[in-house]
């Protein structure tokens, strides 16, 4: 099933075209992978399906972004619920100048949930599952700008996934994190994909050919190619797909 | 060389040039407050509450109606200013289009420096006649009055500074609440205001000051009646206005005189404390 349909999508920042006519489904339990050299406008892309380009001024887009067969960027659409569907990592760790526990509570909190032993529960929960809580259980009150870089990725990790959306944005979300911290990451992704639907954008092509089904390679804002991962990684149709992912690329 | 030596020099004399005309300012406060407390004692003077130092037989020195009259104007003063410049800041930094912004903001500026004689004007053409029918008294030269007309006074403090430490909130932080689903109001109140809030804090404290010293407006709109207040209906003569109404007539160095240094003393201290407590907070991190 698709949960996501982009069809002939064009967004610009200003005068310069950041994404191409870009058109393909994403199916739903899936993990999707989104790779491409940098400044090819991955980040821009996710920040399409959950319309937090909405913030940057002067930013204009056409074309269609379905999810569950809605318009996103229909003006009837609320915008608010559309978001709270959709967890989003972000590429840079953004925690708020709050305690830790407090960074994971919010999303429940504006949510209006107030039972204080559910909040805990699924704050420990979202910890555990962004393998946090270990280094964290004893400071749950300190500050999470104490945190280091890569723990501080995983709260936010956490944090996306306290609210259970059912689509989970990651914007590199390992690449901060030593490899122990990412395989567990991988793992907890794959594990995730029972619930959720996963788009991932990483530049790590091992992890994008170990945890994802799907794998969409852009390229200064073309969609170059987009198929099965292992397809894409043994017989891709491009030669410069191939150049890229064997790293013969530039 | 030589001339870089001149010029260092010149630069310390015109520092310590300031400090010292500072200093000189607060000896001069402390040498003629002192000779005061010949006459009266501590006790009286900050707990009486009587201060008429004219008296024939007993003159009273008790400053306690007056400063508490000071902090009831104060204190209503930042009710008003500090929901409504908090909500000013927030409307121009996260509503507001930038055309209502550039518009908006040179007014607030234009606010602050409306001279304070013109908005005791102000206070006694329009907001006293319209208090007076409001509470059905004969006056509206009140408490009330001196408070609203220094919020006037101090928002435009409390609105710029409080609009610049919520400008100052990174993007960041914006970004992450909406992605959760939060609204603009939550996203305000939860995110931004929390970590904006010691510059805010810091608005709130300089918007204090500046109410706290104001002299002219509270002098015109606020009756100066030198009785303790009881509420904020009534009539009431602050530090500030005290001083002004009588410096100008007392006798040089009768104990009226040295007492009148004394409560300028006090309040010093007050401005004094705010001002620390305000570089304190924003100077935590
Ligand atoms: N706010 C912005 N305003 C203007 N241009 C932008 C903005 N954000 C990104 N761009 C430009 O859009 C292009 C795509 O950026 P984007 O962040 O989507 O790249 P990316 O594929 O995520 O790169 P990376 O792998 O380095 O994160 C880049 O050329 C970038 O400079
Ligand atoms: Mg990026």
């Amino acid at each position: 099933m698709n949960k996501v349909e982009i069809s002939n999508f064009n967004f610009y920042y200003g005068q310069t075209q950041c994404l191409k006519n870009i058109s393909f489904d994403i199916t739903s339990h899936q993990v999707t992978s989104i790779i491409g050299p940098s400044g090819c406008g991955k980040s821009t892309f996710l920040r399409c399906l959950n319309r937090m380009n909405d913030l940057i001024p002067g930013v204009r887009m056409d074309g269609v972004i379905n999810i569950d067969g809605q318009d996103i960027n229909a003006p009837q659409l609320d915008v608010v619920s559309l978001r709270k569907k959709i967890g989003m990592v972000f590429q840079k760790p953004n925690p708020f100048p709050k305690t830790i526990f407090d960074n994971v509570a919010y999303g429940l909190r504006i949510n209006g949930i107030k039972d204080q032993d559910y909040i805990d529960d699924k704050v420990q929960e979202s910890l555990k599952n962004a393998v946090l809580w270990d280094e964290v259980k004893d400071r749950l009150n300190s500050s999470a700008l104490a945190l280091s870089g890569g723990q501080q990725q995983r709260l936010c990790v956490a944090r996306a996934l306290a609210i259970a959306p059912e689509i989970v944005l990651m914007d590199e979300p390992a690449s901060a994190l030593d490899p122990i911290a990412t395989a567990k990451l991988e793992e907890l992704i794959v594990k995730l994909k029972e619930k959720y639907t996963i788009i991932i954008v990483t530049h790590n092509m091992q992890q994008a050919a170990r945890i994802s089904d799907m794998t969409a390679f852009f390229m200064q804002g073309d969609l170059v190619e987009y198929k099965h991962t292992k397809q894409l990684f043994t017989h891709p149709d491009k030669k410069i797909t191939e150049d890229y992912i064997t790293g013969r690329f530039g | 060389m030589k001339k870089e030596k001149i010029i260092e020099g010149l630069f310390f004399i015109n520092g310590m040039a300031v400090i010292i005309v500072l200093l000189g300012i607060f000896a001069l406060l402390i040498i003629n407050a002192i000779p005061a407390f010949k006459d009266i004692t501590l006790k009286d003077f900050l707990f009486g509450y009587v201060w008429n130092p004219e008296a024939y037989t007993t003159p009273s020195f008790g400053i306690l109606s007056m400063v508490v009259s000071t902090l009831m104007v104060t204190i209503g003063a930042l009710l008003i200013a500090i929901p409504l410049g908090i909500g000013t800041a927030a409307y121009l930094t996260d509503v507001a289009s930038p055309k209502v912004r550039e518009i908006a903001k040179p007014i607030v500026e234009i606010l602050a420096s409306i001279p304070s004689v013109v908005i005791g004007f102000l206070g006694i053409v329009l907001v006293g006649p319209w208090l007076a029918k409001l509470t059905g008294q004969s006056s509206g030269l009140n408490a009330i009055n001196g408070s609203i007309l220094l919020a006037v006074m101090a928002l435009p403090t409390v609105i710029s500074l409080s609009e610049d430490a919520l400008g100052s909130v990174p993007k960041a932080y914006t970004e992450a609440s909406w992605a959760l689903g939060g609204n603009k109001w939550q996203t305000l109140l939860m995110v931004k205001i929390p970590a904006a809030h010691s510059g805010i804090l810091a608005a709130c404290m300089l918007g204090m000051g500046r109410a706290i010293g104001e002299t002219m407006t509270v002098l015109m709109a606020c009756g100066n009646a030198p009785a303790f207040p009881h509420a904020f209906t009534d009539p009431v003569r602050t530090m500030t206005a005290t001083v002004a109404i009588e410096l100008g007539e007392v006798p040089y160095n009768t104990t009226h005189f040295y007492a009148l240094f004394a409560v300028g003393l006090v309040l010093f201290v007050f401005t004094f404390c705010i001002n620390l407590i305000s570089d304190l907070v924003i100077h935590k991190k």
